[in-house]
C-alpha cells in the first residue's frame, strides 16, 4: 500500500517548510496549499507529528497532481474550470452555533449523525438509539487525541495518489465519521447527514473523511444524505473509506441533493472481504457539478458488490458517475445498474470500469448504463471499460440512450394525466428497476420523494 | 352530445379525413364501419387529440365545447374516452397505480375529491369481477405481457372505472375470440345509458351482434358514404364494401 511506504519518509519531512515547491501551480491549487500552510497549526490533531506528516504528504501529492484537466483520461468528460475559478475559503460557522436545518432531510428511522459544513455537530445529532454493536466517533476528536489506531486506518484504502480530490481531502480534512460495526448485534442502521450551510456570500469548501469498518459477520445499513441550501457556492469534497470484513454486509444508500449552486465531489473506496457484500445505491439530484466516484475492490473469494444509482440532471447542471470495480479474488460478482435522466441543458457522464485480475477466475461482472434524455439539449457521455486478465470470466456491459415514448405519453394523457404527470410516471418507470434494488422500504420512499422533488424543479424550469 | 362538422385531417401531410359530418346524441350508440385505410382509426385519434393528426378544417363540438381546442387530458376530463385498437404497454408502471392516478387526475379536473387506495380497490374489484379479470392483473405493469384479449379487457376496465360520458371504441373486437368478445361486449353494454354516447369503430359486423347500434355509418375514403339503422351492418356483412367502393 502506498500509505505504508510513504509514512516513514514523511516522519522525516521538515515540518513547517512550504509544501508547494512545484513551480507554475494553478492559482486554485496554490490557494488550497496556502490554506494548508495557514491552517496547519489549527487543524485537529496538529500537535501530533504523524497527523502533520499525513497532511504534509497529502499536500505534496496534491501539488504534484494539481486539479485534473480534460487531458486527464479519468476527467475527460468533466470540466472543472467552474470549480477552480471560485475561491473557496474554510468554513467559519462555529461548531456550537445554531443552524437552521434545510427541508427535505429524509426520515430514515435510524440514529442520526449530523455534519454542518463538514464538521460533526453532536448538538444536532441523535445517537440515543445507537445499538451497542455500533461505535461512532468523530474523526476530529480522534485526531486531537492522537488516536494511534487511526494511523493505520486513515488513508489506507484511499491513497493520496488516487487523485487530486483525495489528496486535497487528506490535506484539509477536519472531521468525519469513524464508524465501527461489530457482529454482536444485527441490522444496525445509521443516517449520516451533511449540510452545506452556505451562509453569506463567502464560498466555503469542506472535506469530510469518513472511515467505516463493518467487521466480520456484521451488518450495517447506512443512509448518507448530502443537502444544502442557498445561492452561495460551496464545495463538499468527501472521501469515504469502507472496509467490509469476512461475511459482512453493508447497504449504502446515498442521496445527493446539494444546493444548486454547489459542487459535490464524493470519492468512495470500499474493500470487500470473502463472502461479504457491499450493496450501494446513489441518487444524485443536486449540485451544479457533481462527481460520484466509487472504487470497489472485491478482495476476498465469493464477495459481491452491487453499485446502482441514478443521476437526474436539469438546468445546466453536470453530473458524473465514475466507478472502478476491481475483481482481485476468484468467484466474485459485481452488478451495476445506473440510470441518467437529463432535462434542460444538463450533462451526464457515466464511466464504468471493471478490472479483473489474473487471479480472479470465475468472475461474474455486469454493468448496465441507461440514459433518458428529456430535452434535445441534454447530453450524456458514456464510457464502459473492461480490463480482463483472467481467462474464465463472465463480464458484460450495455448502454442505451433514449427519449420518452410519444405513444406512451399520449396513452397516459388520453386517460386524463396532465403532460407533466404523464412524463413523471414514465420517468419513475424508467428508474424503477434500479430503485427496486433498494430493498429497505423507508429508504426507497426517501429516494422516491427526492426524485419527485427533482422533477418538480426540472419541470418548472422547462415550463418557464 | 358529439357533433362533427366538415372534419378534414391529414396524417404526415396526407389527407385522410375529407369532410365528415356526424352527430351522436346522448344515449345513442353509433357504429362506424369501413374497410382498412378508410380513416376509421384516424377519426378516433383525432377525437382523442393525438399528436401528428392535423385537423385542416371542420369542427367537433362535445357537450357544447370545442373539443379540438382541448389537450388530450382535458378531453379525458371532459368525459371522452378512446379504447385503443392497440393498447400501449407501459413497462415499470403498475396497473393499479396507473388506473388510480388516471381516475384521480380526471376527478381533480372535475373538482371532485380524490379516492384513496382503499376506496379505489373496492371500486376496481367490483368492476373487474364483471369483466372476468383476476386481481393479479392489477399488480402487473400496464399491458405488459397481456394477451390480446387481456389488453382489450383492460381498456374496458379503464373505461368502466373512469365512467366517461362518451366512449370511442376503436376495433375493440380485433384479436378477440368469441368468449372474450362476449365479455367485452357485456362490459360495454353495462355502460350504455341515457346520459352516455358511444362510437363503435369496427371492420366487421360481428361485434355489432353483441353491441347493437342505434345507427351505422359507412366510412370510405375519408367520407361517410352511407348511414342507416342496425340492418345496414348486416347488409355490409353480406355484400362487403366492394359495391360501395365502386359507387364512391
Amino acid at each position: 500500500m502506498a500509505s505504508s511506504s510513504r509514512r516513514p519518509e514523511m516522519g522525516a519531512a521538515a515540518i513547517g517548510a512550504p509544501a508547494a515547491a512545484v513551480p507554475l501551480l494553478h492559482p486554485a491549487v496554490a490557494a488550497y496549499l496556502a490554506r494548508h500552510d495557514g491552517l496547519v497549526d489549527r487543524l485537529p490533531g496538529h500537535r501530533h507529528a504523524w497527523v502533520r506528516a499525513l497532511r504534509r504528504c497529502a499536500a505534496e501529492a496534491f501539488a504534484r497532481q494539481g486539479f485534473p484537466t480534460r487531458r486527464n483520461e479519468a476527467w475527460h468528460y468533466t470540466d472543472l474550470r467552474a470549480l477552480t475559478e471560485i475561491r473557496f475559503d474554510e468554513p467559519l460557522v462555529a461548531v456550537d452555533r445554531p443552524v437552521l436545518l434545510p427541508d427535505g432531510i429524509p426520515e430514515a428511522g435510524a440514529p442520526r449523525l449530523m455534519f454542518v459544513d463538514g464538521r460533526f455537530r453532536p448538538d444536532l445529532s441523535d445517537l440515543d438509539a445507537l445499538p451497542a454493536c455500533v461505535r461512532v466517533q468523530s474523526l476530529a476528536a480522534l485526531l486531537e487525541a492522537g488516536e494511534e489506531t487511526l494511523r493505520g486506518r486513515l488513508g489506507r484504502l484511499a491513497p493520496v495518489e488516487a487523485g487530486a480530490f483525495v489528496a486535497l481531502n487528506a490535506m484539509l480534512a477536519e472531521d468525519g465519521a469513524v464508524v465501527t460495526v461489530s457482529a454482536a448485534g444485527s441490522g444496525a442502521r445509521l443516517h449520516l447527514v451533511s449540510i452545506g450551510s452556505a451562509e453569506g456570500d463567502r464560498p466555503v469548501a469542506f472535506h469530510p473523511r469518513h472511515l467505516i469498518a463493518v467487521e466480520d459477520g456484521a451488518e450495517l445499513t447506512l443512509l448518507e444524505s448530502a443537502l444544502g441550501e442557498g445561492a452561495t457556492p460551496y464545495l463538499n469534497n468527501s472521501v469515504s473509506e469502507i472496509a467490509l470484513g469476512a461475511g459482512a454486509r453493508m447497504t449504502h444508500v446515498r442521496l445527493q441533493a446539494e444546493a444548486v449552486a454547489s459542487f459535490h465531489v464524493a470519492t468512495v473506496f470500499a474493500t470487500v472481504a470473502e463472502d461479504a457484500e457491499y450493496d450501494s445505491f446513489a441518487l444524485a439530484t443536486g449540485a451544479r457539478l457533481a462527481r460520484n466516484e466509487v472504487h470497489a475492490t472485491l478482495g476476498g473469494t465469493r464477495s459481491a458488490a452491487h453499485l446502482n444509482g441514478a443521476q437526474l440532471g436539469d438546468g445546466a447542471r453536470h453530473v458524473d458517475t465514475t466507478t472502478v470495480i476491481t475483481h482481485a479474488a476468484p468467484s466474485c460478482a459485481s452488478r451495476q445498474t445506473f440510470k441518467s435522466v437529463l432535462a434542460g441543458r444538463s450533462r451526464a457522464v457515466f464511466q464504468g470500469k471493471i478490472h479483473v485480475h489474473r487471479a480472479a477466475q470465475k468472475t461474474d461482472g455486469y454493468q448496465m448504463n441507461q440514459a433518458l434524455l428529456l430535452s434535445p439539449e441534454a447530453e450524456i457521455d458514456a464510457k464502459p471499460q473492461l480490463e480482463i486478465y483472467a481467462d474464465d470470466v463472465k463480464c458484460s456491459h450495455g448502454a442505451t440512450v433514449g427519449e420518452l415514448d410519444a405513444d406512451q405519453i399520449f396513452y397516459l394523457r388520453s386517460r386524463g394525466l396532465p403532460l407533466a404527470e404523464a412524463r413523471a410516471v414514465l420517468i419513475e418507470a424508467f428508474l424503477a428497476d434500479a430503485l427496486e434494488a433498494v430493498r429497505d422500504e423507508r429508504l426507497r420512499d426517501a429516494l422516491a420523494a427526492a426524485t419527485a422533488a427533482w422533477w418538480a424543479r426540472a419541470h418548472a424550469e422547462a415550463g418557464a | 352530445m358529439l357533433t362533427i362538422e366538415g372534419l378534414a385531417a391529414t396524417v404526415d401531410g396526407k389527407p385522410v379525413l375529407k369532410g365528415i359530418d356526424l352527430a351522436v346524441p346522448a344515449g345513442e350508440v353509433h357504429a362506424i364501419m369501413g374497410p382498412n385505410g378508410s380513416g376509421k382509426s384516424t377519426l378516433g385519434y383525432v377525437l382523442a387529440g393525438r399528436e401528428g393528426y392535423e385537423v385542416t378544417s371542420g369542427s367537433v363540438t362535445f357537450r357544447g365545447e370545442d373539443l379540438l381546442a382541448m389537450e388530450p387530458e382535458d378531453r379525458a376530463a371532459a368525459g371522452l374516452f378512446l379504447a385503443f385498437q392497440y393498447p400501449v404497454e407501459l413497462p415499470g408502471v403498475g396497473n393499479a397505480n396507473f388506473l388510480r392516478q388516471a381516475l384521480n387526475a380526471v376527478r381533480r379536473k372535475r373538482g371532485e375529491a380524490e379516492v384513496d387506495a382503499m376506496q379505489f380497490l373496492k371500486l376496481v374489484r367490483a368492476k373487474m369481477r364483471g369483466l372476468g379479470m383476476t386481481e393479479e392483473m392489477l399488480k402487473r405493469f400496464v399491458n405488459v405481457g397481456f394477451s390480446g384479449g387481456e389488453k382489450k379487457r383492460n381498456e374496458i376496465l379503464q373505461m368502466s372505472v373512469l365512467e366517461p360520458a362518451f366512449c370511442v371504441l376503436d376495433e375493440t373486437d380485433s384479436g378477440l375470440d368469441i368468449d372474450a368478445l362476449r365479455i367485452v361486449a357485456d362490459g360495454v353494454n353495462a355502460l350504455r345509458g341515457p346520459g352516455r354516447g358511444m362510437l363503435v369503430i369496427t371492420h366487421y359486423q360481428r361485434l355489432l351482434a353483441y353491441i347493437v347500434p342505434d345507427r351505422v355509418h359507412v366510412l370510405l375514403g375519408g367520407r361517410i358514404v352511407r348511414s342507416g339503422g342496425p340492418e345496414l351492418a348486416l347488409e355490409l356483412e353480406e355484400k362487403g364494401y366492394g359495391e360501395l367502393q365502386q359507387a364512391a
